[in-house]
């Protein structure tokens, strides 16, 4: 029932977005048919120029239906070994984010424990964290990658800690309000029966802080993603979906670039829902599921 | 023999505004077994001097001793459970996990922490209600979970922070009945904080009123009621003397307003 009531909302907002993709898809479009009218020094109509804008090989804006059946063909009309085939990327990507993402969060998790137990870190770390998040990745990337490759450090490796850079950051902030949320009561509580510093830890302050750490890696997992796809264009890569958008760009192969902009997408949201799923079963064996 | 001896007890806290001298010349000795109310308006100092007690604040002057050792040590001899005004359960716990966890952080064994859990829940009549979670239950009900995990340790002296004040009246009633019959049951010393007059007479062996600024005794009535107390005995005129001589301490404390 609930299933039901969520789908026609859905599905109108759908319909809502490929309607306007299709309006700018035929303005953005015409120009190229009109030129191309012109120069052949025929005139052409209305319903021809909205036709070609449908159907054109290197379009500013590709038709909804030109992305989809590139989308169906590179991932299910095309072995998934081969290079051509976007399940490959995203699998080098993926592999890519995955690894950065653990190191990010176990990072992030590691400073924020440092910052809540120890005032000079709380006093040091942060403003660090910050600024190395204001710094341009697309900067940072190539530094990464040149000087990990001086090192011998090259493939996934490089990949993952441009995505680490990017993922450790908001499970800092989210992990540190967290281990803090207890209140002064429950603190005070734990002082008198004579609890540790550790005990406090283990038994108050980490299971207090599990929401807010489910809901900064759904924003770290996404940043992940990110950084994994960033890390992929300035080595000139010839695997991921990063590698994907760079060719697409340098061959105008627009169509490309957005079927590629989707595997990113999907990917995303099937990270983003399987960290919900984790934060579901967690919280419910915890006995704190909303 | 007293359990709690305090002689001039001052504390005083730095702020930025100055100085505040949240307890001043404090003297009082409670005994074993006795219930103590402290009663006065905010600010006195009631909740700071049970604080104290419990060695979550340090006095600053005087000295304070609970069974003949500095507060500190009288911590670390588990000699007495606090409940705090909120009950303040983990609600990522059961109920029994709850109460078994200030046994894990004293490093009871499992066979110990099991039993001990299985006694309170009984004494504060949760029976059957260790597998439920927090939320599962009335606050009323969370409140004597709370009393259940204090007494877990079996200190003998129990701190109570206004434990029912976010209770209503009806629930409250009931639950100070119940504390009466677990005070005679186990003959804890207790020491409760609370502003409600009908609560602090009806309870008390007793009464410490206490007045602000700088937060100090201004009475101590010994109750000459017994220790058998039905609901009813509010309506007696005994009950009401006393009442009358609490309300008339804290106004002398006051002076200036009401």
């Amino acid at each position: 029932m609930r299933f039901r009531r969520a789908v026609l909302p859905i599905l109108t907002v759908v319909a809502a977005i490929l309607a306007l993709w299709y309006a700018g898809a035929v303005l953005m479009n015409a120009q190229w048919a009109r030129d191309q009218a012109a120069r052949a020094g025929v005139e052409i109509g209305f319903t021809e120029i909205v036709r070609d804008t449908m159907s054109q090989e290197r379009p500013v804006l590709p038709a909804p239906h030109q992305v989809a059946a590139e989308f169906g063909k590179t991932v299910f009309g095309t072995k998934i070994t081969s290079k051509r085939s976007l399940v490959w990327h995203g699998w080098v990507t993926l592999s890519a984010t995955a690894v950065g993402f653990a190191l990010g969060s176990a990072a992030g998790i590691l400073l924020a424990i440092g910052i809540v137990h120890s005032r000079a870190m709380d006093l040091s770390v942060m403003p660090w964290a910050i600024a190395s998040q204001t710094i341009p990745i697309l900067a940072i990337a190539p530094m990464v990658i040149v000087v990990l490759s001086s090192m011998g450090v090259t493939g996934l490796l490089p990949k993952a800690i441009i995505s680490a850079w990017l993922s450790f950051f908001p499970v800092v902030v989210g992990m540190v309000k967290g281990l803090r949320a207890p209140d002064a009561m429950q603190l005070d509580q734990l002082r008198t029966w004579g609890a540790s510093r550790a005990q406090t830890f283990w038994k108050l302050r980490l299971p207090a802080s599990m929401p807010y750490l489910f809901a900064s890696l759904k924003v770290s997992v996404a940043a992940s993603l990110v950084g994994a796809i960033v890390g992929e264009l300035p080595a000139g890569a010839t695997a991921g979906l990063g590698a994907r958008l760079l060719s697409g760009s340098y061959y105008g192969q627009t169509v490309m670039i957005w079927a590629a902009l989707f595997g990113a997408a999907v990917l995303a949201a099937a990270l983003v829902g399987l960290i919900a799923a984790i934060e579901r079963v967690v919280l419910r064996r915890m006995g704190m599921a909303r | 023999m007293s359990v709690i001896e305090a002689r001039n007890v001052g504390l005083t806290f730095a702020t930025s505004d100055g100085p505040v001298h949240a307890l001043k010349d404090v003297t009082l000795s409670i005994g074993k077994g006795e219930f103590v109310s402290f009663i006065g308006p905010s600010g006195c100092g009631k909740t700071t001097f049970l604080r104290a007690i419990a060695a979550l604040e340090h006095p600053t002057e005087g000295s304070l001793t609970v069974n003949g050792m500095s507060p500190d040590a009288a911590r670390q001899a588990r000699a007495y459970g606090y409940v705090f005004q909120a009950a303040g359960l983990y609600p990522w716990r059961t109920i029994a996990g709850n109460v078994r966890l200030p046994l894990e952080i004293m490093g009871f064994s499992k066979a110990e922490q099991a039993e001990r859990v299985e006694r309170v829940l009984a004494l504060v009549d949760l029976e059957g209600f260790g597998k439920k979670f927090p939320w599962q239950l009335s606050g009323g009900m969370q409140q004597r979970a709370s009393i259940a995990r204090a007494l877990a340790f079996d200190a003998d002296i129990l701190l109570m922070d206004e434990p029912f004040g976010a209770l209503d009246e009806i629930v409250r009633d009931r639950l100070n009945e119940e504390l009466l019959a677990l005070w005679a049951r186990t003959g804890k010393t207790i020491g409760f904080v609370t502003h409600s007059i009908p609560e602090a007479v009806y309870l008390s062996t007793k009464i410490v009123v206490m007045s602000p600024r700088p937060g100090r005794i201004t009475d101590v009535i010994d109750s000459p009621l017994p220790r058998e107390r039905p609901l009813e005995i509010r309506d007696t005129p005994e009950f009401i003397a006393i009442a009358h001589r609490v309300r008339e301490g804290l106004r002398a404390g006051h002076g200036y307003e009401v």
